[in-house]
């Protein structure tokens, strides 16, 4: 089976303190530190532990700059076969239908019998998949916990919908499925795995080798358009406890008695 | 100005609760909005869910169809496409079903899409302002959402009041669903499994998230649990990590939850997380980062590192007993 998993460089963000830059249009970027979205993670678990099951290649790709290419390396180290980087100054300021055209125009590029992606990313939007799926003219499932190869024509796919609880669904390939968190337990990386692929190329590819206009992708075709980051004021929030360790445990206990919340 | 929708989401013949939070979500849109909202399944649970939403909306769109009687998004899709407008504005929740269905919706209508809206700042022409988080909750963006060509917006259940007048007296017309061949099919849902320990009953929760590192650290939750009395719960990587049972998670993929006192130990505040927390609790905070949303939520936060503060939070209560 070929596969494609589309995977972002993310700021971590239970490593990081997110703050907004003194002008509020971005994040305070210095001293991030960058992984692979959580999801994408999990996609590329998969994705690989298909291929070692019935065989065929897995393929990274990404729409970043430069140092995205670190995610695709990572993942290779994990499994992938190969990594495609699409970079290009014209693709800034996609929106997420644009950033679902550059991929859709890498898709048409090879031939694959399987998409994932992550559920979502680091907005949260959760749009990607479900847009290049559409655009893609293919069927689509999100949330996706289980997959399992029922031929080469059908997978059976397991969404993970309120409560816990699980969707079964037959759907065709080729399809677009985003994976849920937890699908599988991803394989860890070590440094040496990273090392035996730091130098295989990742080709990379622009606008024009993909045949994208600037009325399809970047800022002048986003319909929806960040206008700035800020820290919303949300009335007063938590009483914080003050003082020694010593103090805020003795305030804490107290508190917690009264509550009934020691039994 | 655009012609506004609801999709409602229901179960088993009952609205789900956005069904009435959308008519909000649309007012603060445009407070003149008269928004028709879109029901679709099929049969007498389907008729149910259409009067009991007419109460509420003036007009409702009734799409009964034999394949529709499960919501498989797909299908859904189809149904919407062969009936909305050009420049219809649709809202629905940003749920699983949501999330399924609203981005290719888009794609399909050429329509703006915006999703995970917390709020809206009006209407100026044909854009629309709007206020969503990034990074897990840390930070807020505005986003300028162009409805020119009618948009898809998926809004964060709960956010908005539900509007509880049901004075609309509506009327239901039935549509026709068209062509919904999809290739994609449902089969059944799995019911989650049930855990030894059954935490929507429990009055106090110790609840553990991604803060606390390692598997071999839980220990001191457990510790704590046992000194207060109180159960232990846990946010979703926990979970996926396969530290804790899926009987443990709180949250809208996992249980709702309605303790009297909930600690959140290392947990950052997630809107799914939060969203499986009822009957406000006293809700305590402890996480080492001051600007962790959870700090917004909670009515006590501890700026702590929990492997440091909890075993000595233990032996504290220990002692005084
Ligand atoms: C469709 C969908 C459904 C979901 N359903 C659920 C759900 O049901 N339940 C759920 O919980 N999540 C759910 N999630 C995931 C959710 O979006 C968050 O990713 C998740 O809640 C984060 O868990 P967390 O707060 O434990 O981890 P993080 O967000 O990583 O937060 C960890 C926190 O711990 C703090 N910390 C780190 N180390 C320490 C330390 N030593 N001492 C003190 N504090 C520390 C950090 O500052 C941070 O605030 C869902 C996501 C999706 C897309
Ligand atoms: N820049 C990107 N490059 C490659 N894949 C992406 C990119 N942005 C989003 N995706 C994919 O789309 C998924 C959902 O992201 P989002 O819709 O941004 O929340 C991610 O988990 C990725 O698989």
């Amino acid at each position: 089976m070929e596969i494609l998993v589309c995977v972002k460089r993310v700021p971590d963000t239970s490593e990081n303190e997110i703050e907004v830059n003194s002008d509020g249009t971005d994040i305070e970027r210095d001293d991030l530190v960058y992984s692979v979205n959580e999801w994408d993670n999990y996609a590329v678990e998969e994705a690989i532990q298909i291929k070692d099951k019935v065989g065929g290649s897995v393929t990274v790709v990404t729409v970043g700059d430069q140092e995205s290419e670190e995610v695709l390396r990572r993942e290779m180290a994990m499994g992938a076969d190969n990594g495609i980087l699409l970079e290009d100054d014209a693709f800034e300021g996609s929106d997420g239908k644009g950033i679902a055209t550059i991929l859709k125009a890498a898709v048409e590029k090879g031939k694959y019998d399987l998409i994932l992606t992550g559920a979502q990313a680091d907005d949260g939007a959760a749009q990607v998949g479900g847009m290049l799926a559409a655009l893609l003219d293919l069927p689509y499932a999100s949330l996706v916990n289980s997959i399992e190869i029922i031929d080469d024509k059908k997978l059976k796919v397991g969404r993970e919908i309120e409560g816990g609880n699980q969707e079964m669904n037959e759907i065709e390939m080729p399809c677009v499925l985003s994976i849920q968190t937890g699908i599988n337990e991803p394989r860890y990386v070590g440094i040496r795995g990273i090392r035996k692929v730091a130098s295989v190329e990742i080709p990379t590819h622009g606008a024009s080798d993909l045949g994208l206009g600037a009325d399809m992708v970047g800022a002048g075709a986003a319909k929806a358009k960040r206008l700035d980051y800020f820290v919303p004021e949300l009335g007063e929030g938590a009483e914080m406890l003050e003082g020694t360790t010593e103090e805020k445990i003795a305030k804490l206990i107290e508190l917690l008695k009264a509550k009934g919340g020691i039994k | 100005m655009a012609q506004f929708f609801a999709y409602i989401v229901h179960k088993n013949g009952v609205a789900d609760d956005s069904a009435l939070e959308l008519i909000n979500a649309a007012k603060k849109i445009d407070p003149s909005a008269a928004v028709t909202a879109i029901v679709t399944g099929s049969g007498g649970d389907l008729d149910k869910v259409a009067g009991e939403v007419a109460a509420s909306y003036p007009e409702v769109w009734k799409i009964d169809n034999a394949d529709l009687a499960y919501p498989n998004a797909e299908v859904v899709r189809k149904a919407l496409i062969n009936n909305l407008p050009a420049d219809a504005v649709l809202l629905m929740p940003h749920d699983t079903f949501g999330m399924d269905l609203a981005p290719g919706l888009s794609i399909k209508l050429d329509s703006a899409f915006v999703s995970d809206v917390a709020d809206f700042e009006g209407v100026d022409g044909t854009d629309i302002k709007v206020i969503r988080q990034e990074f897990s909750g840390q930070v807020s963006t505005h986003v300028n959402c162009d409805m020119s060509n009618g948009a898809v917006i998926t809004v964060r259940p709960g956010v908005f009041q539900p509007d509880e007048s049901k004075s609309a007296g509506g009327k239901v017309v039935d549509k026709d669903a068209g062509d919904v061949s999809a290739k994609r099919k449902y089969l059944e849902v799995v019911v989650a499994e049930v855990g030894d320990v059954d935490i929507t009953k429990s009055e106090i929760l110790v609840s553990v998230g991604r803060g606390i590192e390692d598997q071999d650290n839980l220990e001191i939750i457990h510790e704590l649990a046992e000194a207060m009395g109180a159960d232990v719960s846990c946010s979703r990587p926990i979970v996926d990590a396969k530290w804790l049972e899926k009987s443990r998670q709180v949250g809208t993929s996992g249980l709702t939850v309605k303790p009297k006192v909930y600690l959140a130990l290392g947990i950052s505040g997630s809107f799914q997380h939060m969203g499986g927390i009822k009957g406000n609790p006293f809700i305590v905070a402890i996480n080492k980062n001051p600007k962790a949303p959870i700090f917004q939520m909670a009515d006590v936060g501890i700026e702590e590192d929990i492997l440091e503060f909890v075993p000595e939070l233990t032996e504290a209560i220990n002692e005084a007993k």
